[in-house]
Formats: structure tokens, C-alpha cells, sequence
């Protein structure tokens, strides 16, 4: 932990009411300023305890408190940081020790995760036993989304018109295994604004899940391989679709900082999120009119850690006749958070519930949102909450619809209701 | 077995497991406010969720002969909060509850937890606001504006948390829940309550006045090249007869960092701006705006913004609101003041705190309400270069003798706190400071509620329990009588 980097924090406070686990627990050892100064204590000799790692760990990641800082902190390095330490230095119990290797040895990794669907869309029934097992377990099976048809995508795509670009695409662990319809959808949106899109067929893992875990030295890996996946792809914009992965990708060059032979070539590479760079590139595909009400749901990893808010529900709000309507608090995280709905589970289940109450107030049809994890989270939640059914889509399957002219009915995934 | 430890054994029958704090890493997260040049680690630390919670937490500490201190958001920047480190810190960040919207009689009873900005976000869509607008209103709570006597940009116009209180519900320093309100007959004793800073004891209801949405509001932003020519506007549009909701100066310094902070944009090559803010119904905002706009041209504006739409007015505010905290970006630390001047002695001050920058070699960002004449000049140093910050410190005094100098005050809206009652007896007389310790033992005869704050030392009921030194000069003299 950068002590530079902790003396930034005058202790305003302005942090603390964007901070979701302040928002639910009111203690300052849960808030932004606190974790500061929890560094600061470590900083200054004070060991990792049980009770500073567990507040450490607590921590969704979700940068809120970064947009909120007048002193411009740089709390998403402070967290980076601090838990690759925790990591080092933190022994945890056994139970969470093997919860975690399975998390790291499965997620990442998308032949696994592809092994995984069935028996995870059946673990449903089982939720009940597994939960008893271990909490992480019953939250995976709660989060798991309907196994989909397997789409394989070819390795280049070319422009339905006059090309403007070429531009290469990660498909994502979670979101390719999972939601592999919206890697179609983005595909199909690309080509039709005039892109070429070039899907490298063996890309791996970005390393976002390692990186916002402290786990560094895998990060590191598997951020070296994404930039030679793509540098061998020949192409200088890699557009990505989830917000959590591309989030990890603009800091490739800041991770790789110690290396820079890796650092030089990762600055080379445009990373770009899919709404950001539509929007740079300007609409020419006709929008047709897609009669259906939207709340979109702003990930942390895309409004917080990138920025971009605006570009989203410009894209939306430009669709003839499609209602766009915002959510209260919107800049409070839903939970999801990467692994956190996994490692932390009770925590995770009080945001989402608190965030499903506030999708749902806004009587929309459809639930719109640019990650897979915020997506499964904010389902689970609207499902406990018994409230009848929400559709949840990505802004790439609303642009897609609104595109080739189908109707809001065939939009949005509905997870069957758990019992 | 300490004092301390033998009454936090019992702390466990008032709260559950997770309100009581003693793990020493967790209990160092609350050893300052905002203002972190003071630090002590409170003894323990409570999270209660009621006022009998908080009541019987006070009647242990009553008992045992234990200092509390309240703490809300901890955002206060004059030590107000600064916990002691043999006693109670007794947090009422997790009572946050609007618990009443009574809008046909304009008022809401809410939890001392709640922020400044909730009142307002809860009631905004029924077209009423909460009027007091510290800059920190996203996150201090209204406990702490009550006892802090906070105001805000808009205060100029509205009055500050004493003029939007209506009644408190409070823990007496011997654990008694007492309700106070306006209504009441006698003396005002909510008058009182309000700003005394957390030691007449800890409010845990309060009811706080709704204001009405103004019908219009009008934010221009006016670029002059130096200070001189903004205090000449501000004496020349309050010397017209208008009274603004707000006008704000900022000069150089501190536009420099709220640039650096939050991009707002603001006229390049300024060497002040100045935000003035009309609020009324439309016919009288579009008169005094012009009025305004002519004044500012006449006194030398260069260049003058007018926000058109609420985003607009938003990004005007957001360099002022985050200015303080925005100065972290210029400067490793730095001491805020908060002086007051009359209006007119401005531009006199600011020339005498402008000779002070060159004699400490320091410098001095200056962000004020103007309109009232409250200072907030952000002495910035780098504090670990030692004996620095007791040279800012130095700098800061000096600053708050230019202000009584002038017939002025050592705090607008601060409040006192620890970090500054020293400077009490440059402005009041030991009999002055006698005559308000009679009101303080009057509420608290143990000192225990939030010793060591506001004034300069324990005196008469003392901050030592049961000490008792001399008798009172006024009583002496047969002027008081001691019951």
C-alpha cells in the first residue's frame, strides 16, 4: 500500500453515503475512509488481524467512492493493493481457503465453466443442502442463469456496409459460457454500424476476477496473454462487452507497470467498452422502433471505474419509442461485484435485495445492464423478492432488437422461479 | 480493572455484540473527524439505534463518572467530534431513519443520523427542501448540525440550523430523554441547545421546518481578475437592497484546485469568481438579476455565466461544494478557517491575510461566503515536513486575530470544537467565559459531555467530575446566585 497514495485522503467524508457496505452496517471501519486508515494503521506496522482483513474483505471494489472523492483518492489502487497483502499475509480458515481455490480454478477458465452449466442450472433444486454446506455454494447455485444454447462464433465477422473499422472482441469467461447471445448480439450490432470484428477463437481469461482479488501474479499472467491473443489478432481496438473485464483491461498497462517491455505493448492496445465506442464512432445502422419500457442498471465497473454513464443511455434513449427510466441510487452497487456475491454472500444478498426493490419501482419491462455478474445478481434478488418475473438484458441485445426490427418481446432472459 | 472496562462489561446489556467497538484496530477508524490534526482513540465506541439506548449508554457513563462524546458522520471541522481516549464514543451513524413528512404543517421529525441531504431528497418530489446547506450536505448529519449550529452557502438568505430547527428530543448529560421545542414558554432553551456543540448533551429526534422550493432560482458565475473587484460587487449588490440566496467568492488558489478536483470549467485567467444565487418568484428574480448582472459589469467583471438549466447550476456548485476537500489535490494538508468579518471590512482583510502569505512564506487559498462576511481561508502546508503545521497553525491564529480586529468572530459555522478554544479568551473576557460555564453546568454539573471542547479550560463545575474551584466572580459580586 502506497503510503503517497493514503495521504491523499483528507477525511471529508464525501465517500462514505455512495459506499454500499457503510450504507448497510453505518460503521466507519466499513466505509472508504475507514479502509484508509486501516491501511494506514498496516502502513505503520499494525499486522493484518482478523478484524482489518475482514473489513478489508468486505470491500465490494465498486469504486463508487473514487467518483465521490473531491481529492481525487486513488482508492481502486489502495484496494488493488491492500488485497494482494491481505493475500500474503492473512491466513483464512480452511472453509474459505477451499472456496476460493474452487472460485479461482473454475471461473476463469471457460472449458470449466463450460463443464459447469449443466450441473449448475440443476443446482437449483439443490440450493436448500447446498447452502447448508457452505454459503458460497448455495449462492452460486442461487445466481447460476438458464443453461443457453452454445453459439459459436466465427473468427472474423466482416461489416454489413462501407467498413469504418476492424476491431477485435473479447468474448468473456462468464459472459461467453453464459450469456453467449450477447456476444452474438454485439457481433451483429459492430458489423452492421460498418466494423470489421475479429474474435480470436482461443482467447482466455482477462484476469479481472485475479486482479480484483488480489491474486497479482495471475493477473498478471493472464494479462499478458489477453495482449498477445489480440496482438497476434492484428487489430489496435479490442471492444469488450463487460464491464468488469473492461475495467481490468485499461489498467493492463498500470498493472504490468514493473515490466516494460508488457506495459509499452498494452498501451498500444485500445481497450474500449462496447457503449463508449459506438458512441465515438457514430450511429449509421436505422434504428427501428422497439416499444419497451428500460431501466438501466449502471455497473460499478462500467460507471465508476470507466466513467461511462452517458454513452449507454444515449444508445438507449436513441431508440424510436423505447422508454428509458432510471433507477434510484443508482450509484449504489447491486451486490455482484465480481466474486463478492460468492465470498460474501449475506452482504451481497442485502445489496441485491435492496437493488431489486429499486429496479422494480420503476415498473420497467425490461432490465438493462452491461455485465453478466450485475445481470445474475439483480435476478436472483427480483426472484426472492416474489414480485412476479423481470426480463434482464444486455444494451448489446436492445441495440441488436432495435437494429434488424424484432420485437421487445423476443428481448431479455427470464431464470426460472427458484422454490 | 479500569473505570472504563468495568463499564463497557456492562455496555453488553444495553447493545447487542456488533454496537460495541473495543477491538483497537477497529476503534482507531474513529480517532478524528474532518479536521485530522487532532487524533485520539476513543476509550470505546457505541453504535446505538434509539434515544434509550443512547440514554442508558449516558446514565453508565453518569454513574461511573465516564466522558462521551457524540459523533455523526464525522465530518466536522473544528475537532467538535474528537473522541476521548478514557471515554465513550457514541456514534449515531445507524440511526438514520426519516420517521415523519408532515407537509400541510411544513415539518419532519427525523433520527440524528440522517443527512443534511436526505431531509431534502425525501421531500424534493412534494416541492419542499431543507433550507441550512453545509458544502459536506451529502454526508453530515443533522445531529451534528444541530449541535454545530451549521450553515451553508445558502444561509445569507435563509438563516442557518437555528432558524430551521423546531424541536429536539435529547439525552441530558444524566441520561434523561427531554423533549425541547419552540412552542415552549420560558427561556429558549432549544436557542440554547442548538450549537452548544455536544456539551448540553446528544440530540436524538429532530424536528426540522420544510421550506417551499423557490419558485425561480437564478445562478450566475462572474469572473473578475482579482479580489478586490468580487468585494466590490458583493458591498455594491447587498448596498442595492437585494438579498441573494448565496454569493460565494472564490480566488485564485482555490479555483486552481476545484479545477484540478472537478473540471468545473470556470472562467480561464480568473482571479476571483464569484457565485451569486437569486431565488424568489420569477418576477422578482428576473429584476434583481439584471440589477445583479450591472452591478457585476460596473465592478469590473470580465466575464459572466448564467446557468440555464439545473445541470448547469449543478456544475457552477460543484467547484465551490468540493473546494475544501478539493484543495487535497494542491496541497498535502491543510488548516481550514473559519473567521467572520463584517461585510464591509472585507477587502481590508483579505489584503492583511494576502501580507500574512509573504511574512509565513505560506500559502492561503481563500473560499468564503461573502455575503455574510464568513471566511474560509484553507491554510495549506505539508505536514510531514516537521514543525510546518505549527506554522500553519501560527498562520491560522493570526488570521482569526485579524478577524476579532476587526470586529469580528473566530468561528461562522464551524463551531469552536477543540481546535479552537483557545482562541475564546482573544474574544470574550474570563467573565464572559465564567457567565457560559454557569449554562453548561446548569445542564451538565459533571462536565462529562463533551469535556475539553469549546472553551479554553475547565472551569467552576469543571471538566474534572466533582472538582469544584472557587466560587464564581458573578457570585461573588452578588450578580448570580449559585442554586
Amino acid at each position: 500500500m502506497d503510503p503517497e497514495l493514503i495521504k491523499d485522503c483528507v477525511h471529508c467524508g464525501f465517500c462514505l453515503p455512495t459506499c454500499p457496505t457503510y450504507v448497510l452496517w453505518g460503521e466507519e471501519m466499513d466505509s472508504p475512509r475507514g479502509r484508509i486508515q486501516l491501511m494506514d494503521q498496516h502502513v505503520h506496522g499494525t499486522p493484518v488481524t482478523d478484524e482489518m482483513a475482514g473489513h478489508l474483505d468486505a470491500c465490494l471494489g465498486c469504486m463508487a467512492c473514487v467518483t465521490a472523492c473531491p481529492s481525487g483518492v486513488r482508492y481502486d489502487r489502495l484496494i488493488e493493493q491492500t488485497r494482494a497483502v491481505v493475500e500474503q499475509e492473512h491466513r483464512r480458515t480452511p472453509d474459505e481457503r477451499a472456496v476460493r481455490a474452487m472460485v479461482f480454478a473454475l471461473f476463469p477458465y471457460r472449458r470449466r465453466l463450460r463443464a459447469m452449466r449443466l450441473p449448475m442450472a440443476m443446482s437449483k433444486r439443490l440450493r436448500p443442502l447446498l447452502e447448508r454446506v457452505n454459503p458460497t455454494l448455495g449462492a452460486m447455485a442461487e445466481l447460476a442463469p438458464p443453461a443457453p444454447r452454445h453459439v459459436r462464433l466465427p473468427p472474423v465477422v466482416r461489416s454489413r456496409r462501407r467498413r469504418r473499422a476492424t476491431v477485435g472482441l473479447l468474448t468473456g469467461c462468464v459472459q461467453g459460457e453464459f450469456f453467449p447471445q450477447v456476444n452474438a448480439a454485439t457481433v451483429r450490432v459492430l458489423a452492421l454500424e460498418g466494423c470489421d470484428v475479429v474474435i480470436p477463437p482461443r482467447q482466455g481469461c482477462c484476469g479481472a476476477l485475479s486482479l480484483h482479488s488480489g491474486r497479482e501474479a495471475e493477473a498478471k499472467r493472464f494479462a499478458r496473454r489477453t495482449i498477445a491473443t489480440f496482438e497476434r489478432a492484428g487489430v489496435d481496438t479490442v471492444v469488450v462487452n463487460a464491464a468488469g473485464c473492461g475495467s481490468s483491461m485499461k489498467d493492463y498497462a498500470e498493472v504490468l507497470k514493473d515490466d516494460p517491455g508488457w506495459s509499452g505493448r498494452a498501451e498500444a492496445l485500445r481497450f474500449r467498452d462496447l457503449a463508449e465506442f459506438l458512441v465515438e464512432l457514430g450511429p449509421v445502422a436505422e434504428r427501428h422502433p422497439l416499444p419497451v419500457s428500460v431501466a438501466y442498471h449502471d455497473a460499478c465497473h462500467l460507471a465508476h471505474a470507466q466513467g461511462v454513464r452517458a454513452q449507454p443511455r444515449q444508445l438507449l434513449g436513441a431508440i424510436p419509442e423505447l422508454d428509458l427510466r432510471e433507477i434510484a441510487e443508482s450509484a449504489i452497487c447491486c451486490g455482484s461485484a465480481g466474486t463478492y456475491n460468492l465470498f460474501q454472500p449475506q452482504a451481497a444478498r442485502e445489496l441485491g435485495d435492496r437493488k431489486a426493490e429499486r429496479v422494480l419501482a420503476t415498473g420497467a419491462d425490461l432490465l438493462v445492464s452491461a455485465n453478466p455478474g450485475c445481470t445474475m445478481q439483480i435476478a436472483a434478488a427480483t426472484r426472492r423478492a416474489g414480485k412476479g418475473e423481470l426480463r434482464v438484458a444486455h444494451t448489446a441485445e436492445v441495440l441488436d432488437a432495435s437494429l434488424r426490427g424484432l420485437s421487445p418481446q423476443s428481448l431479455g432472459w427470464v431464470s426460472e422461479v427458484a422454490r | 480493572m479500569s473505570t472504563l472496562q468495568r463499564l463497557t462489561e456492562r455496555l453488553g446489556d444495553i447493545l447487542d455484540e456488533g454496537s460495541v467497538i473495543t477491538d483497537p484496530v477497529r476503534l482507531r477508524t474513529y480517532d478524528c473527524d474532518g479536521l485530522t490534526y487532532h487524533r485520539a482513540t476513543p476509550g470505546v465506541v457505541v453504535l446505538p439505534e434509539s434515544a434509550e439506548q443512547i440514554a442508558a449508554v449516558v446514565r453508565l457513563c453518569d454513574e461511573y463518572g465516564v466522558p462521551f462524546v457524540a459523533r455523526g458522520s464525522g465530518t466536522g471541522l473544528s475537532g467538535g467530534a474528537l473522541p476521548r481516549t478514557d471515554g465513550v464514543l457514541i456514534v449515531t451513524s445507524r440511526m438514520r431513519r426519516i420517521l415523519e413528512i408532515d407537509i400541510p404543517n411544513r415539518r419532519a421529525v427525523v433520527e440524528p443520523g440522517v443527512t443534511n441531504l436526505a431531509i431534502s431528497e425525501a421531500v424534493r418530489e412534494r416541492g419542499y427542501y431543507y433550507a441550512p446547506d453545509p458544502s459536506s450536505q451529502q454526508i453530515c448529519s443533522i445531529g451534528g448540525n444541530v449541535a454545530e449550529n451549521s450553515g451553508g452557502a445558502h444561509c445569507l438568505k435563509y438563516g442557518f440550523t437555528v432558524n430551521h430547527v423546531v424541536g429536539i428530543e435529547l439525552v441530558t448529560p444524566q441520561g434523561e430523554i427531554v423533549e425541547l421545542s419552540d412552542r415552549d414558554p420560558g427561556y429558549d432553551l432549544l436557542g440554547a441547545f442548538i450549537g452548544s456543540e455536544g456539551t448540553l448533551g446528544i440530540a436524538t429526534k429532530i424536528t426540522v421546518r420544510l421550506s417551499r422550493t423557490p419558485e425561480a432560482v437564478t445562478t450566475l458565475l462572474a469572473a473578475f481578475t482579482g479580489i478586490e473587484g468580487g468585494g466590490r460587487a458583493v458591498s455594491a449588490i447587498i448596498g442595492a437592497g437585494i438579498v441573494p440566496a448565496a454569493i460565494e467568492m472564490m480566488d485564485a488558489l482555490a479555483i486552481e484546485a476545484a479545477e484540478a478536483a472537478v473540471h468545473c470549467g470556470y472562467p480561464e485567467g480568473a482571479g476571483a469568481v464569484l457565485v451569486v444565487e437569486l431565488d424568489g418568484p420569477h418576477a422578482e428574480v428576473d429584476h434583481q438579476f439584471a440589477a445583479v448582472e450591472r452591478i457585476c459589469r460596473e465592478t469590473g467583471a470580465f466575464e459572466i455565466r448564467v446557468a440555464a438549466s439545473a445541470e448547469e447550476r449543478a456544475a457552477i456548485w460543484k467547484g465551490r461544494k468540493s473546494a475544501f476537500a478539493a484543495v487535497g489535490r494542491i496541497s498535502p494538508a491543510y488548516i481550514v478557517q473559519d473567521g467572520v468579518v463584517p461585510r464591509t471590512a472585507l477587502p481590508e482583510v483579505l489584503a492583511a491575510i494576502d501580507r500574512l502569505q509573504e511574512e509565513f512564506g505560506i500559502r492561503v487559498a481563500n473560499v468564503f461566503h461573502a455575503g455574510d462576511g464568513n471566511l474560509h481561508p484553507l491554510v495549506l502546508f505539508d505536514d510531514t515536513v516537521p514543525g510546518q503545521g505549527e506554522h500553519a497553525e501560527a498562520a491560522s491564529g493570526r488570521i482569526l486575530d485579524l478577524c476579532i480586529e476587526h470586529g469580528g468572530s473566530i468561528t461562522g459555522e464551524h463551531g469552536v470544537g477543540v481546535d479552537k478554544s483557545r482562541y475564546m479568551p482573544r474574544m470574550f473576557s474570563e467573565e464572559d467565559l465564567d457567565t457560559m460555564q454557569l449554562v453548561r453546568c446548569a445542564f451538565d454539573p459533571k462536565g462529562l459531555s463533551n469535556p475539553g471542547k469549546v472553551f479554553p479550560t475547565p472551569r467552576l463545575c469543571g471538566e474534572v467530575p466533582g472538582v469544584r474551584k472557587g466560587v464564581h466572580p458573578l457570585v461573588e459580586s452578588g450578580m448570580a446566585e449559585q442554586f
